[in-house]
């Protein structure tokens, strides 16, 4: 099955194990992605609560730009930001005709144009679920994840609000595809019940306690639940709960170790894929303890000293501390 | 010209329709416009319904020698009879009075009066050479059997039937169930004055058992209804009981030896078992057992024969069949009840996820003596007495996710629960409510009483229900978390046990039901009375009457009113012997019929059948409402109304379209 595919800002950089991972499951599940030519920032979370007409501007840049593919009319993003905004946003110019147009005047601009409803704006784990289906995935596990616990996080974008006509592919307050997934993947998954709460978002750069709040109730539930590992499928909530944990930690002087994953991940691992090519070992809240319950060794990341050029200067010594 | 002698009369409905249509304008120009199509007087009046406006008529009739009349007024579904009755004492047929609607479908709706007038004038045309085609006609009288069939034996239909049996006219009973009883059986109390059902509701049952004019079918359902008012034929599937309820005399032993136990989904709401063969609860009427074939070891496996080898009368028999039935009744009632929500389609409550979260009728079975527990309120593990209890209104109703309806006894039934709570536990109890709703006669009363024990009420819908633990405190137990709407804030509660207050809801088979009767439903599915407020038991199919929490959720005290009320109509109708019939109905041209049968499926009162051996189809009159459905479906247009015939209609629409009048400006002024 062809896609389009929109990687989205975050799968270039702190998400690029995301993007490696479904790379690498691409083929074997039978997907093809074509990567939008030419894509932009989707204005993540911030841009649309200060200028909307713009900001939906600049997402539809991108839908232009897909719908120009021709071999596929289904647009698929892995960042759930970026698909709730490709899809507000497509279903919203379907809506509204008065939007439309302002947009399509500033499209003009580019020489492009968006009709709305012209695309399927689609989760990737959507896709992988409801296309590829848990009986093929099932069919290719041959590395089942047994004897490891994992906390399935959905965050809050992936499933809400209910947009169009479909609505969503998923029980919008207790979604469960990731569940089954995992399931299917051979691991022990609780029911968590944080499945659908937010991560926090932006807050740890607007009010930093706000988001540490909300970042410990995640972690602190996943390790009620005893969870070895959250397994996620937005590059946001990866980062919250994974960059972030360390400060949480010491803002509320705890010592939680969770791990955080993406489902992408888990089934390349399920297919008896190489963990680092995966991916795995650029996650900063150490794994390797967690695989290695599923026998998965993680090399140690190697420790690149560049060399600095023959014309560098050299670095100021500093005291010794005392 | 017509040869007609026609009078108009346009009413003015005090300011109704004199405030946006001017009357005597569009009355003046009937009498001057519409003279060549026959209008010998057009008259306006404050009150054409009043009994001197209905004078005016009569007495036009007789001096002037009118042949038709038109009233321009209200809709027809409120005073055509009045107008058809006037004419009557005039000395006219009633049929050859037509009203037309300048209210409802001009005055109302348009706010510009020069706009108004004008599509008054239109309407009235249509009306003039409309009721040019009306022929006179005389109702249908047709003998009524005197047997009335009660499907559904909840309380609403028990008091139905007693009403009528008492009266002392033959019912046949029909429950789907192995008892009659309904849902009221599995309650413990009754909101507001805390009466036990069982004592309230099993003299009742008694009753209806042994009522010499009652005959009762249980674990039976209606399989088909043909024939119309006074004369139905009805098929009822009698069930396989597997018992012979000649020789058992109901002493339970069966139930005692049987080794198969199972959860009860239907009377124990899940929360308890019973046998494979089994009475739902001890006081069941009638009292002989019924065989679970599905779970029965012997229909199983094809061993075991516990009952058989213990039963002292020989009364067991595997070898039952399904029987059918075929009984002649003049009259319906419809007390089919209702069903509980899944209150697992709102995952974020946790139930069937968190094991302490009970539904409504889980609670009524745990408060039961006769329940599970004893009547203990105690958590799913069968002995820890909660602390704290939340109880949670408006679970699936009043939400537009899942049903937009208040369900009516929510409040009520949560009020109880917090009584029944505090009285058995002595825990804290909060109710999470939206608003409260206790309208009737000493509910408002109970609310206090209930306020005055202590319970907490908190105004705000709940986000969620978790187990997730996030302060100190709220470790091992349940969290509400809601929105306190009266302070403004988020509260975290910590319970042991929540109690959902579900919604009610149309039996999940209501549209094979209304399919079967040929009544409708509404939207949600709920059956749809004759009119909200003036016939609330009626249908639109003469003859059925419903009642009960069919027609909508109601409590106790609503359900009874509305059996009786059915009650009451039923007796009325049969005491009058025959029933008299509107004679609006559609009739089929033989030679024109092609026998295609479009129009058999397309009746919604099943008036309509084919005749196998002359290849044509057959109104039925006695059952046809005369609604035109199939006139209008009929391809060969070999069907045609009385009163509605093709002829007529495109006439009146000839009269709105044509009629010399000046081009209307829609567009206000």
């Amino acid at each position: 099955m062809k896609y389009s595919y929109f990687p989205g800002c975050s799968l270039e950089r702190n998400a690029s194990a995301y993007h490696v991972s479904a790379m690498a499951i691409a083929e074997p599940l039978g997907m093809e992605f074509i990567e939008v030519d030419d894509w932009n920032c989707c204005g993540a979370t911030e841009y649309i609560s200060l200028n909307l007409t713009a900001s939906y501007a600049l997402i539809a840049r991108n839908l232009a730009q897909a719908s120009k593919e021709t071999s596929t009319k289904q647009l698929v993003a892995p960042c759930s930001a970026c698909y709730l905004n490709l899809k507000k946003c497509d279903a919203y110019m379907k809506e509204s005709p008065s939007l439309e147009e302002k947009i399509n005047t500033a499209l003009a601009a580019g020489g492009l144009s968006y009709k709305g409803g012209t695309l399927k704006v689609r989760h990737l784990l959507d896709v992988v679920v409801n296309d590829i289906g848990y009986d093929a995935i099932a069919a290719k596990v041959t590395k089942p994840l047994k004897g490891l616990r994992v906390a399935p996080y959905y965050g809050c974008m992936i499933v809400r609000p209910k947009l169009g006509e479909n609505g969503t592919f998923d029980n919008p307050e207790y979604p469960t595809t990731l569940d089954k997934l995992l399931k299917v993947l051979g691991a022990t998954v609780i029911d968590f019940p944080l499945k659908a709460h937010c991560c926090g978002g932006h807050m740890t750069q607007i009010s930093e306690s706000t988001g540490f709040e909300l970042i410990r109730r995640l972690i602190k539930g996943a390790t009620d639940y005893k969870a070895d590992l959250i397994v996620t499928l937005c590059p946001m909530c990866q980062l919250n709960l994974d960059a972030f944990q360390g400060a949480m930690n010491s803002h509320f002087n705890t010592s939680y170790h969770m791990p955080v994953l993406y489902f992408t991940q888990m089934i390349g691992l399920a297919f008896g894929m190489d963990a680092a090519s995966l991916g795995i070992g650029t996650e900063l809240v150490d794994a390797r303890a967690a695989l290695a319950k599923i026998g998965v060794e993680v090399p140690e990341a190697e420790l690149v000293v560049k060399k600095p050029p023959k014309e560098a200067l050299p670095m100021p010594s500093m005291p010794e501390e005392k | 010209m017509s040869k007609e002698r026609i009078g108009v009369y346009v009413c003015h409905c005090g300011s109704n329709i004199a405030g946006t249509v001017d009357v005597a304008e569009v009355s003046r120009w009937a009498g001057e416009a519409l003279k060549d199509r026959g209008v010998v007087v057009s008259r306006d009046y404050k009150f054409m319904c009043s009994s001197l406006g209905q004078e005016l008529i009569q007495k036009d009739i007789q001096e002037q020698g009118l042949t038709r009349v038109v009233v321009a007024a209200c809709s027809p579904h409120l005073h055509e009879q009045t107008f058809r009755n006037a004419c009557k004492e005039g000395g006219l047929n009633p049929y050859l009075c037509e009203l037309v609607s300048i209210r409802e479908q001009c005055s109302w709706i348009h706010p510009d009066k020069a706009v108004g007038t004008e599509k008054a004038k239109a309407i009235v045309s249509g009306g003039v050479e409309k009721v040019i085609w009306d022929e006179p006609l005389e109702p249908l009288r047709v003998p009524i059997n005197p047997v009335t069939l009660v499907v559904g034996g909840g309380i609403a239909g028990i008091q139905a039937a007693l009403e009528v049996a008492n009266a002392g006219y033959p019912v046949i009973m029909v429950e789907r169930e192995p008892s009659i009883g309904g849902h009221m059986a599995q309650f413990d109390k009754t909101f507001p004055t805390l009466d036990c059902a069982a004592c309230i509701l099993t003299p009742r049952m008694v009753e209806v058992g042994s009522h010499p004019n009652v005959k009762l079918f249980t674990y039976a359902e209606v399989t088909n209804v043909s024939g119309y008012v006074g004369n139905f034929q009805v098929t009822i599937k009698q069930k396989a009981r597997s018992v012979d309820t000649d020789l058992c005399t109901g002493c339970g032993i069966c139930q005692e030896k049987c080794p198969k136990k199972v959860i009860d989904p239907v009377f124990e709401a899940g929360l308890g078992y019973r046998k494979a063969v089994y009475t739902p609860f001890p006081q069941a009427v009638p009292k002989y057992p019924v065989i679970d074939r599905e779970n029965c070891t012997y229909f199983l496996k094809g061993t075991c024969r516990a009952c058989e080898k213990f039963c002292p009368t020989g009364a067991i028999d595997f070898t039952q069949e399904d029987e059918y039935f075929t009984v002649d009744v003049g009259q319906i009632i419809l007390a089919t009840g209702w069903d509980l929500f899944d209150a697992r389609r709102i995952p974020q409550y946790g139930y069937g996820r968190l094991a302490n979260v009970f539904t409504s009728l889980e609670f009524e079975r745990l408060t039961n003596a006769a329940g599970p527990t004893g009547g203990k309120v105690v958590l799913r593990d069968g002995v820890t007495v909660p602390k704290s209890v939340a109880i949670i209104h408006c679970v699936g109703s009043r939400d537009k996710n899942y049903n937009p309806y208040c369900s009516a006894i929510c409040c009520m039934q949560s009020l109880k629960f917090a009584h029944l709570v505090h009285e058995r536990t002595g825990a804290e109890v909060y109710n999470f409510y939206i608003d409260m709703r206790t309208p009737a006669k000493g509910y408002e009363e109970f609310y206090q009483r209930v306020l005055e024990e202590g319970t907490h009420f908190i105004r705000g819908k709940v986000a969620e229900i978790t187990d997730a633990a996030r302060y100190p405190g709220e470790e091992g137990k349940l969290i509400v978390q809601a929105e306190n709407t009266l302070v403004g804030k988020q509260m975290r509660v910590p319970v042991d046990m929540v109690i959902l207050s579900a919604a009610l809801e149309p039996r999940h088979d209501f549209k094979e039901v209304a399919r079967l009767f040929g009544i409708s439903c509404s939207e949600e599915g709920w059956l749809i009375e004759r009119h909200p407020k003036l016939d609330p038991v009626a249908t639109m199919t003469e003859g059925i009457y419903i009642a009960g929490c069919a027609q909508g959720p109601k409590d106790i005290p609503a359900s009874v009113a509305q059996g009786a009320a059915a009650a009451a109509r039923v007796v009325g109708k049969i005491q009058q012997k025959e029933i008299t019939m509107e004679p609006i109905r559609a009739s089929i041209n033989q030679d024109k019929c092609s026998g295609c049968r479009i129009c058999n499926n397309m009746c919604p009162f099943n008036a309509i059948s084919f005749i196998e051996d002359r290849m044509v189809s057959e109104v039925n009159p006695a059952l046809c409402q005369g609604c035109g459905t199939c006139v209008a479906a009929c391809p060969a247009g070999a069907i045609s109304g009385t009163v509605f015939s093709d002829q007529a209609i495109l006439a009146q629409l000839d009269g709105l379209l044509l009629n010399n009048l000046k081009a209307i400006d829609l567009t206000p002024a």
